[in-house]
């Protein structure tokens, strides 16, 4: 009978304490979040801020409007929706076309045995080490002379640009497109083989289909870090209607940042949201791609 | 391995060679590419584009191997991504490999050729030389031209730009000749009075005749040819000034008399490895370097320490499948993560903006003080490492939740069969396994950190700046943003040699870190037991 009650103390006690353990982890959380989502906040109020200042502006905005967003897309050294679809369309095509050379390269790393393999392989991810930065000036010479004779891969020129990223695509997503296409076993492809099917035809029809998961990942990291880029972007184009949203505002920061402080934070915002829609729509897949390799650069 | 490569030839012999017409349109494409090969090394050689040139023929060269050779069959599924990276990833780095030997950088931009022609181009008014007498005339739209007659009487027209002639009286628009031999008229000219020409300043820095044998005005009474103020001499290598005398020895891309005076332009000249010799032992450098290398580790490590504890404190918290409104959270947090990092830095440097950002003024307010984050070093490295933790601890959480879900219940259930308290159980089962999992991912992280440039670049710029060093460097600066200065900074001297050797002296870096995340993760074994 006592023992009985003890343990009942003891589970409803366990009970009190777990409660407790997740009331205490819920103010944690409350903290955490308040940490992460104050900067947006600040961004998002300053936005809607009439003065349009850094240092005018609180938290909760006095009189609040969008004028700042229409001051965005009427100033003409801000020329929001042009350098908008200009980050799209570099991302898009630049995203796209590495998936597709990364894709079939690494199934040839996967699925063929030659001389060299590994140390190509070994050799391809050192080079991505390299830090890229410094290889700006080289990189800037090549374009403006190749600009020289074909001036539609010149300077200030988005095809340009696009090339230079495709450049270090294989680098980075090889190994990771790579490890999953080694999980495909090999059967698969030895079975069609027999029936007579080509390299080309095992690779479309068997193993692509299979890799519509990790296509999707590695498409939007890249998408997600070419879209962010700007030290290239900023070397490679010259003038303002050919800039990328990341260049143009960290230029108009450069510029103005105290004084259109509203400004800025609505060009960014509106530049900001793609991506966090994307993330947030897709966080399952790509932590999956994360945690296989990944890094965000 | 061999038998397999074998297999798969045989297995393409007969579906590559029945289907022709894929067979002749890639042939076709072959031809095209190579004519476009032809035609753009033509260009490349009137441009003058030499390296660029044998980077390109490399390049075709190995695209006809690979298209031609049957072994290179597997090479031929990667051929695009190969070439794209040769052109816009290794060419770039071979060029910066050379250019950490050489001095290129502010002065020393042009070619050792392009330097003495430029250098040869120069020239002066010699005290003696062959002197003409002179009468000039000059056009209603402001042009002038001499007549020249010489010692022994014989008359010249000179116009800028054009060869002397000798026209006679009727030629060239030439009137008849007065006592003197000077023409009295010149069609389209009017001929001034001496003393109007002597006072008038443009004539003198008109140089007539054809270049390289022009003639310039001397004097009222004179004018005469002038000639080049410096000689090449290939033997010494050296620069001579006519007029002095003076030897300007060719040293390290420089022309320099014994008495330390240089010609300018100086040249691109390889200098072996005194870039390399200044990074580590330039007295000079010696100061800002160590602090700047210190700083570079020790950003790395307490970023990864501080951004891995608390993503990993956070995911052990919310490790629990039943914890409520889980997922929103998880949600929420990550949303630093998501907003692109050059919006999110420069928002944080507008809030820590001292006098007008959020932060500085809330602060102020409450406690009538607030960190000098920006003019301070210590508040201004505090601040970089905050900010970078709120840019990546979501990162980590987000792979030490997935890290901890895949190890297996029943080990803890063990350990507390054992009587483990919480602490043990952590320190001998979480973080042993945790670290197995993530351990490359966190070795990654550090170099990713060790080279973050958008984060010290774009937050402070590395300030504040150092007093007294020789190149513009800052206290929150790391080796490749001090590197960006140096390269492209337009402030002080830009020095790409010296900048590209410390690119590389930071590939070195960054490269051993890998290679010993390859050995950790045996990555590399993997490669080997799959062939």
């Amino acid at each position: 009978m006592s023992s009985l009650t003890s343990v009942q103390r003891l589970r409803t006690s366990a009970r009190v304490q777990r409660q407790i353990s997740i009331g205490i982890r819920l103010v944690v959380a409350v903290f955490l979040i308040l940490f992460s989502l104050f900067p947006i906040l600040w961004v998002i109020s300053a936005s809607l801020s009439a003065t349009g200042t850094l240092a005018t502006q609180t938290l909760i905005p006095k009189n609040p409007s969008f004028q700042n967003y229409l001051t965005l897309l009427k100033l003409d050294q801000f020329p929001f929706w042009n350098w908008f679809l200009n980050s799209l369309k570099v991302a898009t095509i630049t995203s796209l076309l590495s998936l597709a050379i990364t894709t079939v390269a690494a199934y040839a790393f996967s699925r063929f045995r030659f001389r060299g393999r590994q140390t190509m392989l070994k050799a391809i991810f050192l080079i991505q080490v390299f830090p890229s930065l410094l290889a700006l000036v080289a990189t800037f010479l090549m374009i403006s002379q190749v600009g020289d004779i074909l001036p539609f891969i010149g300077l200030n020129n988005h095809a340009s640009l696009i090339l230079v990223y495709l450049g270090g695509a294989m680098g980075v997503n090889i190994w990771l497109m790579k490890g999953f296409l080694d999980t495909i076993p090999r059967d698969i492809d030895e079975s069609a083989m027999v029936e007579g099917a080509s390299d080309w035809q095992i690779f479309t029809k068997l193993i692509l289909p299979l890799l519509r998961p990790i296509l999707i990942v590695v498409a939007i990291l890249n998408y997600i870090s070419t879209y962010g880029e700007f030290v290239l972007a900023r070397v490679l184009l010259r003038s303002n209607e050919q800039y990328t949203l990341m260049v143009g505002l960290q230029i108009f920061a450069g510029a103005q940042f105290t004084q259109r402080w509203g400004v800025f934070a609505a060009g960014a915002l509106m530049g900001a949201l793609p991506i966090m829609i994307i993330y947030l729509a897709l966080q399952d897949q790509i932590v999956g791609g994360l945690t296989q390799g990944a890094v965000k650069g | 391995m061999a038998s397999n490569a074998s297999l798969d030839t045989s297995k393409k012999t007969p579906s590559s060679s029945a289907p022709i017409l894929p067979r002749l349109v890639g042939f076709a494409l072959l031809i095209a590419l190579d004519v476009f090969a032809i035609w753009f090394s033509t260009r490349l050689v009137f441009f003058g584009y030499y390296p660029l040139l044998a980077a390109f023929l490399v390049i075709t060269l190995f695209v006809n191997v690979v298209v031609l050779r049957k072994q290179a069959y597997p090479i031929r599924w990667m051929l695009i991504g190969l070439i794209l990276m040769a052109m816009f990833t290794i060419y770039p780095i071979i060029f910066t490999v050379w250019v950490a030997f050489t001095n290129y950088g502010e002065g020393h931009l042009i070619t050792k050729e392009q330097a003495v022609d430029q250098i040869l181009d120069l020239k002066y008014l010699p005290e003696s030389g062959k002197a003409y007498a002179w009468t000039a005339f000059k056009s209603p739209e402001g042009d002038y031209v001499l007549w020249l007659i010489d010692a022994d009487g014989s008359a010249f027209l000179a116009k800028p730009g054009e060869p002397l002639a000798q026209p006679l009286p009727g030629e060239m628009g030439v009137g008849q000749l007065d006592a003197k031999g000077v023409p009295e008229t010149i069609e389209g000219y009017q001929r001034l009075n001496p003393i109007l020409a002597a006072t008038d300043k443009t004539i003198t820095e008109i140089q007539f005749g054809e270049a390289g044998q022009t003639i310039q005005v001397r004097s009222p009474s004179e004018a005469a040819q002038l000639v080049p103020l410096y000689v090449y001499d290939p033997d010494q290598d050296a620069m001579i000034n006519q007029e002095t005398g003076v030897v300007y020895k060719n040293l390290r891309g420089t022309f320099t008399s014994s008495a330390g005076q240089q010609l300018r332009p100086g040249f691109v000249a390889s200098i072996q490895w005194t870039n390399f010799r200044d990074f580590f032992i330039s007295p000079a450098l010696r100061g800002p370097l160590v602090q700047l290398v210190s700083w570079n580790f020790g950003f790395a490590f307490f970023s990864l320490l501080l951004n891995f504890s608390l993503g990993l404190a956070i995911a052990i918290m919310f490790n629990d499948p039943d914890f409520p409104l889980k997922k929103l959270i998880r949600s929420l947090l990550i949303i630093p993560y998501t907003v692109p990092a050059l919006i999110t830095i420069l928002v944080w440097r507008g809030m820590m903006n001292p006098e007008l950002g959020v932060i500085s003024r809330t602060m102020n307010d409450l406690f009538g003080w607030s960190p000098p984050w920006f003019t301070n070093q210590w508040w201004a490295k505090i601040a970089i490492l905050l900010v970078n933790l709120w840019l990546s601890y979501p990162y980590f959480m987000l792979i030490c939740s997935g890290a901890l879900q895949s190890i297996p219940q029943d080990i803890y259930e063990a350990a507390i069969v054992d009587g483990a308290s919480p602490w043990q159980k952590f320190k001998s089962i979480t973080l042993p396994l945790l670290l197995v999992a993530v351990g490359p991912l966190l070795i990654a992280s550090f170099t990713f950190n060790f080279n973050n440039f958008n984060l010290i670049y774009l937050f402070n710029g590395g300030g504040p700046p150092i007093p007294g060093t020789p190149t513009p460097a800052g206290y929150t600066d790391i080796l490749i943003s001090y590197v960006y200065n140096l390269a492209f900074s337009g402030s002080t001297g830009i020095n790409y040699g010296f900048a590209a050797a410390i690119t590389i002296i930071i590939f070195f870096i960054v490269g051993t870190i890998t290679l010993f995340q390859f050995r950790y993760t045996r990555m590399w074994e993997e490669v080997s037991e799959n062939v």
